[in-house]
């Protein structure tokens, strides 16, 4: 089924059988392995990218359901020379041990943070008509869809806080 | 995943006619639960009427004072809607207690409405289950069933509806409209979307097949404080053990039956001036268990009057 998806500012023509998610299609079809495969149910947040500026699970969606929308990987955040704030943070502040679940949590962090920028409320916001009081409460239930199995969680926390900024 | 055939609807009467005519079709929104399903093959449409870019995403004031919220509004949008947080702060918060912010980003409300149970057996395709296999049995009933139903549940099944956003839709006594083969559109009341399992817990709801749910419509909020509080084993991105919706006079309990159970003899009891302790006690008079769920009754027994208290603070502060 021919498909057209903008991954990271470039058009790219698939063709592809109906079954292949939105992860494998980056994977497996377009040469862009930095999106994870970890538990492929949704559970981990390791294949987290950016669907028209807004956070998913691509393993939980289909490639044909996103002709048309621009999706941003991991690959289209930072470049080796030229790194992300976000990357940057991480790498400052040691928040990761194996890596794997890295790129998930550093498109999530950019999509929540534009949530929070937003004032979208979470279940630790109490004040629902105010701003939102972006604390590290509010941090880390916004981020609970992306697992740390090394359990780099204290220094995720602290890379994202040394880039919210506005948010905060 | 099985193969499956795809197509994009083009406006809501074809996708019905499309699902009407065409055997084995599913529709698919967000497919955060669809496509979970499919990949475990407990579900196994031949075919997938994508309904997800419909143009029903709209939440909008009604002329009686409540709201209409589009089908294909997500969760997120509906949870942050400026319009819910102020007039309906239960459906925010019942939203947002459920699912991490990648689901929600991508589930619908009406997906979120027709999602499938949680229960083990029924994602064990191994195991014995009557809602997926039907007549195959129950897992659940003499099995690990910590979380199961503790009212309405039959021989048949005990699993539970997991969604948190229903439970507060019905104390918000909200209406679904459909969509139907024939091309009339209907409403009725959510309360009466899903069923209890009975004999045939492989249906979930009332709709028949090819209907579509188009949008879910609140009544102006009720008089009184609202609140969503919700139980479970981890602090974030679980299923709940018991939760508990209060608007107003109104209250709905999650995760404790086959559907979103709405706590009638509380309410009643509660209305003709019993304590809130008194009134979940009532309710609680119809409960059963099966073994290892027992501990849900007091859950609720004490979950319940504490989300009153704190309702009817938040109503006094409002």
């Amino acid at each position: 089924m021919k498909t057209t998806i903008t991954i990271n500012g470039e058009a790219r023509a698939l063709d592809l059988d109906p079954r292949t998610t939105l992860l494998d299609a980056l994977r497996e079809h377009l040469g862009l392995p930095g999106t994870k495969k970890g538990c492929d149910h949704g559970q981990c947040g390791a294949c987290t990218v950016l669907v028209n500026g807004m956070r998913i699970n691509s393993c939980l969606s289909l490639a044909v359901m996103h002709d048309g929308d621009a999706v941003t990987t991991i690959e289209g955040i930072g470049t080796v020379e030229k790194l992300a704030p976000i990357q940057q943070a991480f790498l400052t502040e040691d928040a990761f041990q194996c890596g794997y679940c890295t790129p998930g949590q550093i498109c999530s962090a950019i999509g929540m943070l534009q949530e929070v920028a937003d004032n979208w409320p979470s279940q630790e916001t109490t004040d629902l008509t105010g701003k939102i009081n972006f604390t590290d409460d509010e941090l880390r239930e916004r981020m609970s869809g992306n697992i740390c199995r090394c359990s780099a969680y204290p220094q995720i926390v602290a890379a994202i806080r040394s880039v919210a900024g506005d948010a905060a | 995943m099985r193969p499956f055939t795809y197509e994009r609807a083009v406006d809501a009467k074809a996708a019905v006619k499309a699902a009407t005519e065409t055997p084995n079709a599913k529709f698919l929104a967000g497919g955060t639960n669809l496509l979970d399903l499919m990949k475990l093959e407990i579900e196994t449409p031949t075919h997938l009427i994508d309904v997800g870019r419909l143009p029903m995403a709209a939440i909008e004031e009604t002329a009686d004072g409540g709201l209409r919220i589009g089908a294909m509004a997500t969760n997120s949008h509906v949870a942050a809607d400026a319009k819910v947080r102020a007039r309906y702060p239960v459906l925010t918060q019942a939203i947002v207690s459920g699912g991490s912010g990648q689901l929600r980003n991508k589930a619908t409300t009406a997906g979120n409405l027709l999602q499938r149970t949680r229960c083990a057996y029924f994602y064990d395709t191994s195991k014995p289950c009557n809602k997926r296999a039907p007549g195959s049995g129950c897992g659940a009933l003499e099995g690990l069933n910590r979380n199961s139903a503790i009212f309405g549940a039959s021989h048949a099944c005990i699993a539970t509806h997991p969604s948190d956003m229903a439970v507060a839709l019905v104390a918000l006594d909200a209406k679904v409209e459909v969509l139907s083969p024939s091309g009339a559109a209907r409403s009725f009341p959510l309360m009466e979307l899903h069923r209890l399992p009975a004999e045939t817990p492989e249906h979930d709801t009332h709709l028949i097949p090819g209907e579509l749910i188009t949008a879910v419509v609140l009544p102006p909020p009720p008089e009184g404080g609202q609140t969503y509080r919700k139980v479970r084993d981890r602090a974030s991105y679980a299923a709940g053990l018991a939760s508990v919706a209060v608007a107003g006079g109104r209250i709905a309990l999650g995760a404790v039956a086959h559907k979103p159970w709405r706590a009638a003899d509380a309410e009643a009891a509660l209305a003709s001036g019993a304590s809130p302790a008194e009134a979940i006690a009532a309710e609680l008079a119809n409960a059963s268990e099966n073994g290892r769920n027992g501990f849900k009754i007091n859950l609720v027994r004490r979950l319940v009057p504490a989300a009153i208290e704190e309702a009817r603070s938040n109503g006094r502060r409002a």
